[in-house]
């Protein structure tokens, strides 16, 4: 081909898309209203100014699980507040040195109240925080906290403990499995809690972990759910974000769990349950007291009680017997006379940690680094 | 006994994946043309086969993910051999694209669910002890990928043509002095490992974890691109290293499992350790690696200077 204009353009425009797709894929998609900052604001006479409210997802909005779930809140929110807010969000934000500079964007563009909704982000939230006084952060399963920025959470594991019960009544092999992504505190708490609950019903089961190290992998999740499978689970759980999963265990003909959302569509034979978390009441509440002024520092854990927690969707194989005594559990821990960490609780050793009787506080709970007793091996070492 | 088949069938599930894709490039290596777009054309192969397999039959589902990562690869084609452009920024564009692009069209299919199960080939095998699993239950499409490994062997070594595209990567100014259509056969290498890497995606989305979810593939696509450098472009040495690659990382769960007090990290990281050292090893005669290393790889070729 000779060298032509005609060809040199070609050349160019090959750039030019090439560029336009790198571009094209930052996928910093603003929600509805576009919060575009303008310089000159349309005249609204009277209506105050919306609350700009922004949200950081670790995942992708469409992940089915954890990301899902808060935009859902988010959405609530919107529906709630009306023209009061002006929510936006930025997917896909990983959890190291890009935080930072999404979450300074986020302050740059005139956001109010940021939520950052993974644990990853607890020091970029700190350091945004120190810079941007009059901004109010809210951090999702965290512990740091500053005068502008405060922790929220919700009790996880009261939905594992829940889906614990009903795993507990369908077992056959008495081999439970599951899929664990990081090794933090609330990932060994939940895999603890589900195991308690499966021995309330079955005293006799075993879980076995898979450690994927990764919050959102579906094939590597598939990969350890079949691990699971092959070595004698017939009980799914997992603590990662995706529904691969259920998938497999539906593929193979065995139980599974929806975790953060609804997924029972996702296996209609398999699912069981699904351990929900319903991130908008406290969504509400926090641009609630942003709007009223009565936004102050303090650290939220909220769970069945508040309505921030819940096992839905229960399959029809689930027989009565295991039924009634998981409404026993979700009506005791909405009225405070259920307590699911409460002596006497072994670790692997056999090792007393909580005397009988004796029920754990919140920082025996945030501490948990340990396997209790019927959990096979030892949790990832140095967390 | 039954417990090492499910192992081993699990092994070659996973490895199929890998197997597809990184044939797939092989090709298109070979014919002196890197894409770096795997990843892209994977996830756009996924998409296109999830959404069809919706309404349709699962072969045309796949027809659909092949044709789809074919189409991708040929827009890729035509920048990198018909106007020279960069192969290695271009192939970056094309995964950054695909990644972008499937996020965006595939929003709605997020919640949507396949109406039945993958299937293999003859269920009823399923119930022969121990063949059952290791050998004979398998989806078709795993014995696609081996088929494939064993005829491209035999095309790329033995035919006219395979010399045809190897003579393409290896020195183009000469094929093309010997008046072989080297723009045409690169074109078309392309297209066939684009239309392999969009198969291996529609494994993934249909059969492998039967979902589709933005970013799927999480990275597959790269771990192919390795291998056909590790396997020394060498087809039957990508189908053993995927296998490899599936062995190990099926191995570090099943050993988590069963509560070996290993470092879960350490575990993870095995299969690409495992994988790496094997085909280094076997590799390792360096003579070996000049002879099958395309001596034009990466390299735009114009036919007029």
């Amino acid at each position: 081909m000779p060298y032509t204009r005609a060809w040199k353009f070609l050349r160019s425009a090959a750039g030019v898309l090439a560029i336009c797709a790198l571009i094209g894929c930052k996928k910093e998609a603003p929600a509805e209203p576009a919060p575009a900052p303008s310089a000159t604001p349309p005249p609204q006479p009277a209506a105050p100014p919306a609350l700009k409210v922004a949200f950081a997802y670790v995942g992708p909005v469409g992940d089915a699980g954890w990301t899902f779930a808060h935009d859902k809140a988010r959405k609530a929110v919107e529906a709630e507040f009306g023209a009061r807010v002006a929510t936006s969000f930025v997917e896909n934000v990983p959890e190291a040195a890009d935080a930072e500079r999404v979450l300074r964007d986020m302050v740059a563009q005139g956001n109010k109240l940021i939520f950052g909704t993974t644990f990853g982000y607890m020091e970029p939230m700190l350091r945004v925080a120190a810079d941007g006084k009059d901004v109010k952060f809210e951090h999702a399963t965290g512990y740091k906290t500053a005068a502008n920025l405060r922790t929220y959470d919700s009790r996880t594991y009261e939905g594992a403990y829940m889906a614990g019960v009903v795993a507990g009544g369908m077992t056959k092999s008495h081999v439970l499995g599951v899929v664990a992504s990081i090794p933090i505190p609330e990932v060994i708490r939940n895999i603890d809690s589900f195991t308690l609950g499966a021995q309330s019903v079955d005293p006799k089961v075993e879980t076995r972990v898979v450690w994927v190290n990764k919050w959102f992998d579906p094939p590597k999740e598939a990969e350890g759910a079949q691990a699971l499978i092959n070595d004698g689970a017939d009980v799914l759980m997992q603590n990662t974000d995706s529904s691969a999963v259920l998938q497999t265990a539906e593929k193979a003909g065995k139980y599974g769990f929806g975790w953060d959302s609804d997924m029972s569509k996702y296996g209609p034979h398999a699912h069981l349950g699904s351990a929900v978390i319903d991130w908008s009441p406290y969504y509400k509440k926090a641009v609630k007291d942003v709007l009223d002024g009565n936004w102050k520092t303090e650290q939220t854990w909220w769970g069945v009680k508040e309505g921030a927690i819940d096992l839905v969707s229960l399959s029809a194989a689930v027989p009565d017997a295991v039924k009634q005594k998981l409404d026993g559990v979700k009506k005791g821990l909405k009225d405070g006379t259920f307590v699911i960490w409460k002596g006497p609780v072994m670790d692997q050793s056999g090792k007393t940690l909580l005397k009988a009787g004796e029920t754990a506080d919140d920082k025996f709970l945030h501490g948990i680094n340990f396997y209790v007793k019927g959990v096979k091996g030892k949790p990832p070492a140095g967390k | 006994m039954e417990a090492f088949a499910l192992m081993l069938s699990a092994s070659v599930n996973a490895g199929t994946v890998l197997a597809l894709a990184a044939l797939g490039l092989l090709v298109n290596e070979r014919a002196g043309v890197v894409n770096l777009g795997a990843e892209g054309m994977m996830l756009t192969g996924g998409l296109a086969a999830y959404a069809t397999a919706l309404h349709h039959a699962s072969g045309l589902a796949f027809a659909a993910g092949a044709g789809a990562g074919a189409g991708l690869a040929a827009l890729f084609g035509v920048l990198v051999v018909g106007l020279g452009t960069n192969q290695y920024a271009t192939g970056l564009a094309l995964t950054l694209f695909g990644s972008g692009f499937t996020a965006f069209a595939g929003e709605g299919l997020v919640d949507k669910q396949l109406p039945d199960l993958p299937r293999p080939l003859i269920p009823a095998l399923l119930d022969v002890p121990f063949l059952g699993h290791a050998l004979l239950g398998y989806h078709p499409l795993v014995y696609v990928a081996a088929a494939l490994a064993a005829g491209l062997g035999w095309f790329l070594f033995r035919s006219r043509l395979g010399l045809v595209v190897r003579a393409a990567g290896e020195s183009p100014s000469s094929a093309h002095a010997l008046g072989l259509p080297v723009q045409r056969v690169r074109f078309a290498a392309v297209v066939f490992g684009g239309a392999l890497c969009g198969l291996a995606g529609a494994y993934v989305s249909i059969v492998y974890a039967h979902l589709w979810v933005e970013g799927l593939t999480a990275g597959k696509g790269w771990i192919a691109l390795a291998l056909t450098t590790f396997a020394t472009w060498r087809p039957a040495r990508v189908l053993l290293g995927a296998y490899l690659f599936g062995g190990v990382t099926m191995l570090q769960f099943h050993l988590q499992g069963r509560g070996v007090d290993i470092e879960s990290h350490l575990l993870g990281m095995s299969p690409y350790v495992a994988t790496i050292l094997v085909l280094v090893l076997i590799s390792r005669n360096r003579a070996w690696v000049r002879v099958n290393m395309p001596a034009s790889l990466g390299k735009a070729f114009r036919p007029d200077n």
